[in-house]
């Protein structure tokens, strides 16, 4: 019987010649990443060995990667004090790809391992952090896990009791239209789907809109597949993955593809037609309340929010500065845009792109999480209203639980910065 | 037997069970205070110590979805509560079985605030409507490790049996 991607990996992971969904498995991890949560790590880490005569000690320092990015520079002692405990954790143990706060290396944590080719086909991928599902994009089987979980993977090196999910295929097809990409796809699939409509399945996406699809929109829709309550989003490695892997990620060596096998078998079969959608909007307090714009239209905004794991990349960045160029964000809106690393806040300044953003009277901020989880920067007052590019609108995620979180595609963002209100950029630019 | 105290519906998110902003907040010792924060009125009762361990929060589908915070799982875990629910999002529910969390997949729950309910292995019995709903019981690889006692004390064995020369 024919493997899934997920399987395949999973199966080469423990050893066995063949899984199934279903099975239960206890796959070797090649990569665990954390980021300021490590310090809940360090202590559960600890715990473990408490009351042995053993030495706390990584299984292998070169697969662990700890990046902050969460509360970067921290908000806080507790804080500043949690991010110098990993820091020195770092030391000790000898962690190798670890990123502090810095403009050069630093950024979020699912942009700086595919950045740093971190991540390779066919690897088992574990991260607390939900969004650790953004690594399937380089055709990985790549999850979030809770703290506890991954004390125990920097104990042992494998991760256990993991149920093979089954696996939902999903089949795209079409030429988006101006101003419509992957995070409209993404959200119309999570609409379709529900927030719970993947839950413990992994989600493969095939189709020749993924096959012309770039690294960076791969890494939007598999970042939000766990919107849908996926355990992973993955799309199979192929050229496009080598591409990215050796020309933005400096790999060299072999790089091997992970393909499903053509009898593989899969929980249901889902195809999508891009070439009819338009924009798409999550709307308050659910990631699955997903209208097409025109239902939200002049919906009026306070804060627009360009950024995160999921939009602050570089062609994110373009999209929004070509709508802003020469034009002024709204006197009652406050954009604020956020590169998902350090490296694309470079390349954005020289391409011009903060500049313009700036010009338009964008506050550019550092690199990181920034207000996507209402932690340190970037609050909402009482009874105001967001449209982010980030990926959820959960009642109280940017910080009040009295305001709203639409979510939308960094072009819409732009273009409703603009007029102050949710806007079509069709209609805007022209 | 133990009361129902709070019933949520659908989609509970973990923003809702631990607010993002209480996040520099990590060890399972100071994280019960800020439980379901934004309810201010059931976090005040949790804080004063009103509700007594064991009582049950009702939950819809996809309870606990959202961020892979373990925090979401400690702070309850703190106040002793049981949640059951018709079901959880994956990240939640690993979390809850590794720290000890009693969560209980009943698809069918039918409880409101002020029932009294009783928990057997296969069965929720709503003992004030006299309703009986089916219990989803855990994959059996996950009791190993509700039986050591969590996962610290079923990775501790596995590292011990690993590490003694044979």
């Amino acid at each position: 019987m024919g493997m899934t991607v997920a399987e395949k990996i999973l199966a080469r992971a423990c050893g066995r010649t063949a899984v199934k969904a279903g099975d239960v498995v206890e796959p070797k991890v090649d990569l665990a990443m954390s980021h300021e949560n490590g310090a809940l790590v360090i202590n559960q880490f600890l715990e473990i060995y408490q009351g042995t005569n053993l030495q706390p000690k990584i299984w292998d320092p070169s697969r662990i990667s700890i990046i902050f990015d969460h509360r970067v520079p921290a908000e806080s002692p507790k804080t500043a004090t949690n991010q110098k405990k990993v820091r020195e954790f770092v030391l000790s143990q000898g962690i190798g790809k670890f990123h502090d706060i810095r403009g050069d290396i630093g950024g979020i944590c699912h942009q700086i391992l595919p950045e740093n080719g971190y991540v390779r086909p066919g690897f088992v991928v574990v991260g607390t952090d939900s969004h650790t599902t953004s690594h399937g994009a380089l055709g990985a089987f790549s999850f979030g896990i809770g703290a506890t979980e991954m004390a125990s993977v920097w104990a042992l090196g494998t991760a256990l009791n993991i149920e093979v999910p089954a696996t939902l295929k999903v089949i795209v097809k079409g030429k988006f239209k101006k101003f419509v990409g992957p995070k409209d796809l993404i959200l119309h699939l999570i609409g379709r789907l529900s927030a719970q409509g993947a839950n413990y399945k992994a989600i493969e996406f095939h189709g020749p809109t993924i096959r012309t699809m770039s690294t960076s929109g791969r890494l939007v829709i598999c970042n939000m597949a766990v919107e849908a309550g996926a355990t992973a989003g993955i799309v199979p490695a192929d050229k496009e993955t080598v591409r990215y892997l050796r020309a933005e990620a400096g790999v060299k060596g072999k790089i091997d593809l992970v393909t499903p096998d053509r009898d593989a078998v899969y929980e249901q079969v889902i195809e999508v037609d891009v070439s009819k959608l338009d924009s798409q909007i999550a709307c308050p307090h659910t990631v699955d309340n997903v209208k097409p714009i025109k239902d939200v239209i002049g919906t009026r905004i306070n804060q627009v929010v360009i950024g995160s794991c999921t939009n602050g990349r570089l062609d994110d960045l373009a999209v929004a500065a070509s709508i802003v160029k020469g034009k002024k964000v709204a006197d009652d809106v406050r954009m604020l845009v956020f590169p998902a690393s350090g490296r694309i806040y470079s390349q954005a300044l020289a391409k011009g792109y903060i500049g313009a953003l700036m010009s338009a009277g964008a506050v550019v901020m550092n690199p990181g999480c920034g207000p996507c989880l209402g932690i340190h920067e970037g609050a909402l007052g009482d009874g105001e209203t967001a449209l982010s590019t980030t990926n959820r609108n959960f009642k109280g995620r940017m910080g009040n639980p009295n305001s709203q979180v639409y979510l939308s595609s960094p072009a819409v963002a732009a273009a409703s910065a603009l007029k102050g209100c949710i806007t079509s950029p069709r209609k805007g630019t022209r | 037997m133990a009361k129902v105290v709070l019933k949520l519906g659908d989609d509970i998110s973990t923003d809702v069970i631990y607010p993002g902003r209480y996040m520099a907040t990590v060890l399972p010792t100071e994280t019960p205070q800020y439980a379901f924060a934004d309810m201010v009125e059931f976090n005040g009762a949790l804080k004063a110590r009103q509700i007594p361990h064991g009582s049950i929060i009702i939950g819809g589908n996809n309870f606990g979805c959202g961020s892979s915070r373990e925090q979401a799982v400690s702070t309850l875990k703190g106040h002793q509560l049981v949640i059951v629910a018709r079901g959880f999002a994956r990240i939640f529910l690993q979390n809850g079985i590794n720290l000890g969390l009693r969560t209980v997949v009943c698809p069918g729950i039918e409880a409101s605030e002020g029932d009294e309910l009783e928990i057997t292995e296969n069965a929720v019995v709503n003992k004030t409507t006299e309703k009986r709903f089916p219990v989803v019981p855990l994959p059996s690889a996950r009791q190993s490790i509700i039986n050591a006692g969590g996962l610290i004390a079923y990775t501790r064995k596995l590292l011990l049996d690993r590490r003694t020369p044979i």
